[in-house]
């Protein structure tokens, strides 16, 4: 069978199984729809989290990131795993025994303040946005180019997919169906995987195959950093980023993925704190399979691309070559018409250019791997799609039904009107999401930085304060995140589109001016720290927070006596 | 619970949460990041030891990190009877 009737099949059946989950879970209350009732078991909890969390980008970019990379791809590494033990650590199990509905909530009910509720409400529908677009249009991309229907249809099937285990289940639905998207895109990241492993090391385990040696006895590493030298490149090991902004990066990766509300409701879904823990720890051990395989990808894709291309002849060039090159994935430009392909640093002397979507895309057809195998990559790309855009929606749908109707327009709503107005919500939210997926917006690929960088700038601190802190008061609270939001916001706009010092082409310039050598995606644990500096001494001038809130903090401290879900 | 065996499983509570993520940082931003350059100097099978520590073991120790967390802060809740 061909590739396309392969995928057809795939795509078919495991949206089939996605569409049954969500008529099996449909919610029947706001607890259902905004918690799962708040009884998933740690190890669910732990899968459907892993699927939320890995994005198109995780999916689809990462490996192909850190192919061209090398060493500076390992802020994506260790920075979207290393949160997760923040997480679990500082936030989930407070959060967890609190037992509301949002993150919104948490904020607006510690700070005793609507206004507190109100910024936690605008950041969550900011940061959940931009998300949730580049989600979208993941999903069209991967319709478009392996079953070559152009890409608005590809959206709009994923809209309808969404919008039915999303609208109907609520959280419920989302959680079991992510479970079962889990399942789809690990086994369409490893299968690949571990085919080239064995084809490249022998050794079937890729985590082992990326420090073993090649059919020549060379150490794999070895060879390609020798490759990197011979054609200019910068040693595969060692990068070409400052160590300051390595450093930085790392870090607002690290608190931005602590930060990001849906990640952060995911772990209300359990029956008890202790489950919370627990599943963060589960969580992380899903995630961390495909994050120990991906820099094994990334190596095994790099050696075999330049063996297969460097200084060979055009025309001997396999059919995967020529098949995305009518994509415009990769484009050649035979500059000094010897009819051989140079591939090197020098910008001047390059012949080819080469899409880093490709490294996890084309792998398998590079790798000459069975069709059923290219074909299974199509249906892990959507199902990481898929399953991030219905968590984020989640969060647009309670931050609206819950945080806005709710808590501040109409207090005495019933559940059922609450339940409706979710449903209408997260409906208009596909809506919003998918009108972007269809038309992005040129900035949205920047914007998903900007997403960390706010999330660690306004969310964590205010958290973490809020559970370590017993003083730190509404006014503190306020001030801090509105000052960290503003400082991101300003660098962001500053040195990410130039729209101060005249425009986007003037970006790459500023970047001798970035403060302390920080590059904008860095510098989100720096509005952090201001975040937290302006929080506390803000909170030194003003009055201690009252009583009922004092004990509010020490009784999320301790796991015992955490109930059902409550308004 | 009474307020001062609160306030002791809250002190230990905060001396598991120092000693973790000092290891957390050490792994990531020390080893990964900071000294990679001296650890690259040291082979480990194929790897240089600093480039393993960012691109594999420190998402290794991270995943062990929590494990031990979640034994730690279970074993604390029977110390102080405050199990959910």
């Amino acid at each position: 069978m061909d590739i396309q009737t392969w995928t057809w099949i795939l795509v078919g059946l495991t949206f089939s199984v996605y569409i049954g989950i969500a008529i099996w879970s449909r919610a029947s209350s706001t607890g259902e729809f905004y918690v799962a009732g708040k009884g998933v078991h740690p190890i669910a909890n732990g899968l459907a989290t892993a699927a939320d969390w890995m994005s198109a980008a995780s999916f689809i970019s990462m490996a192909g990131i850190i192919s061209f990379g090398g060493y500076d791809g390992s802020v994506y590494l260790m920075g979207w795993t290393g949160g997760y033990v923040l997480l679990a650590l500082l936030l989930a199990p407070y959060l967890r025994k609190f037992g509301k509905f949002t993150v919104p909530d948490f904020i607006g009910d510690r700070y005793y303040s609507n206004n507190a509720r109100v910024v936690a409400v605008f950041c969550a529908l900011l940061i959940s946005f931009t998300y949730v677009a580049g989600q979208m249009q993941g999903v069209g991309i991967v319709f478009s180019r392996f079953l070559e229907v152009d890409i608005t249809t590809g959206v709009l099937i994923g809209m309808v997919i969404v919008l039915f285990y999303a609208v109907l289940g609520g959280m419920k639905g989302i959680t079991y169906t992510q479970v079962a998207q889990y399942c789809v895109l690990i086994f369409a990241f490893m299968v690949p995987a571990i085919f080239i492993s064995i084809q490249m090391t022998g050794n079937p385990i890729p985590q082992i195959g990326f420090g073993s040696t090649g059919a020549d006895g060379i150490y794999l590493l070895d060879k390609l950093d020798g490759l990197h030298r011979e054609l200019g490149f910068n040693a595969y090991t060692s990068g070409s980023k400052s160590k300051v902004d390595v450093f930085f990066i790392t870090a607002a990766l690290m608190l931005g993925t602590a930060g990001l509300p849906h990640v952060i409701v995911r772990f209300f879904t359990v029956k008890k704190v202790s489950d919370a823990r627990k599943s963060a720890g589960w969580a992380l051990l899903f995630i961390a399979v495909l994050y120990t395989t991906a820099p094994a990808i990334a190596l095994f894709a790099r050696t075999n691309l330049i063996e297969t291309v460097s200084e060979k002849k055009y025309s001997d060039m396999p059919e995967w070559f020529t098949k995305w090159e009518t994509t415009g994935l990769i484009r050649f430009d035979d500059k000094n018409g010897d009819g051989l392909i140079q591939y090197v640093a020098n910008k001047e002397k390059n012949e080819l250019d080469v899409n880093r979507d490709i490294m996890v895309l084309a792998n398998p057809e590079i790798a000459n791997l069975p069709n059923w195998v290219i074909a299974l990559v199509a249906a892990g790309g959507l199902a990481a799609a898929l399953s991030t855009a219905a968590g984020l929606l989640l969060v647009i749908s309670s931050s609206v039904s819950h945080d806005i109707i709710k808590k501040i327009i109409n207090p005495s709503i019933t559940d059922k009107g609450e339940l409706i107005a979710a449903r209408v919500s997260a409906f208009v939210g596909v809506c919003i999401a998918g009108y972007f997926g269809i038309n992005p917006p040129g900035f949205v690929a920047a914007v998903v930085a900007l997403a960390f960088g706010l999330a660690a700038a306004s969310f964590f601190p205010a958290i973490v304060l809020g559970i370590f802190y017993k003083r730190m008061n509404k006014e503190g609270a306020i001030a801090g995140m509105i000052s960290g939001i503003l400082l991101m916001l300003f660098y962001m706009l500053k040195f990410k589109f130039g729209l101060f010092d005249g425009g986007k082409g003037v970006v790459a310039a500023l970047s001798s001016d970035w403060w302390f050598g920080i590059s904008p995606e860095g510098f989100g644990s720096i509005a952090m720290l201001v975040n937290f500096i302006v929080a506390i001494t803000v909170s030194k001038f003003t009055s201690a927070p009252p009583e009922s809130i004092q004990k509010l903090v020490d009784n999320i401290r301790i796991p015992s006596g955490a109930g059902e879900a409550t308004h | 619970m009474h307020d001062l065996n609160q306030k002791k499983y809250w002190k230990e509570n905060l001396k598991y949460l120092a000693i973790l993520l000092s290891i957390w940082f050490l792994v990531s931003f020390v080893f990964g990041i900071l000294l990679v350059d001296q650890l690259n100097t040291i082979a480990f099978g194929g790897f240089k030891l600093g480039f393993w520590f960012a691109q594999q073991g420190s998402i290794y120790v991270f995943v062990i990190l929590i494990f031990v967390y979640v034994r730690l802060m279970n074993a604390l809740d029977k110390k102080y009877k405050v199990e959910d």
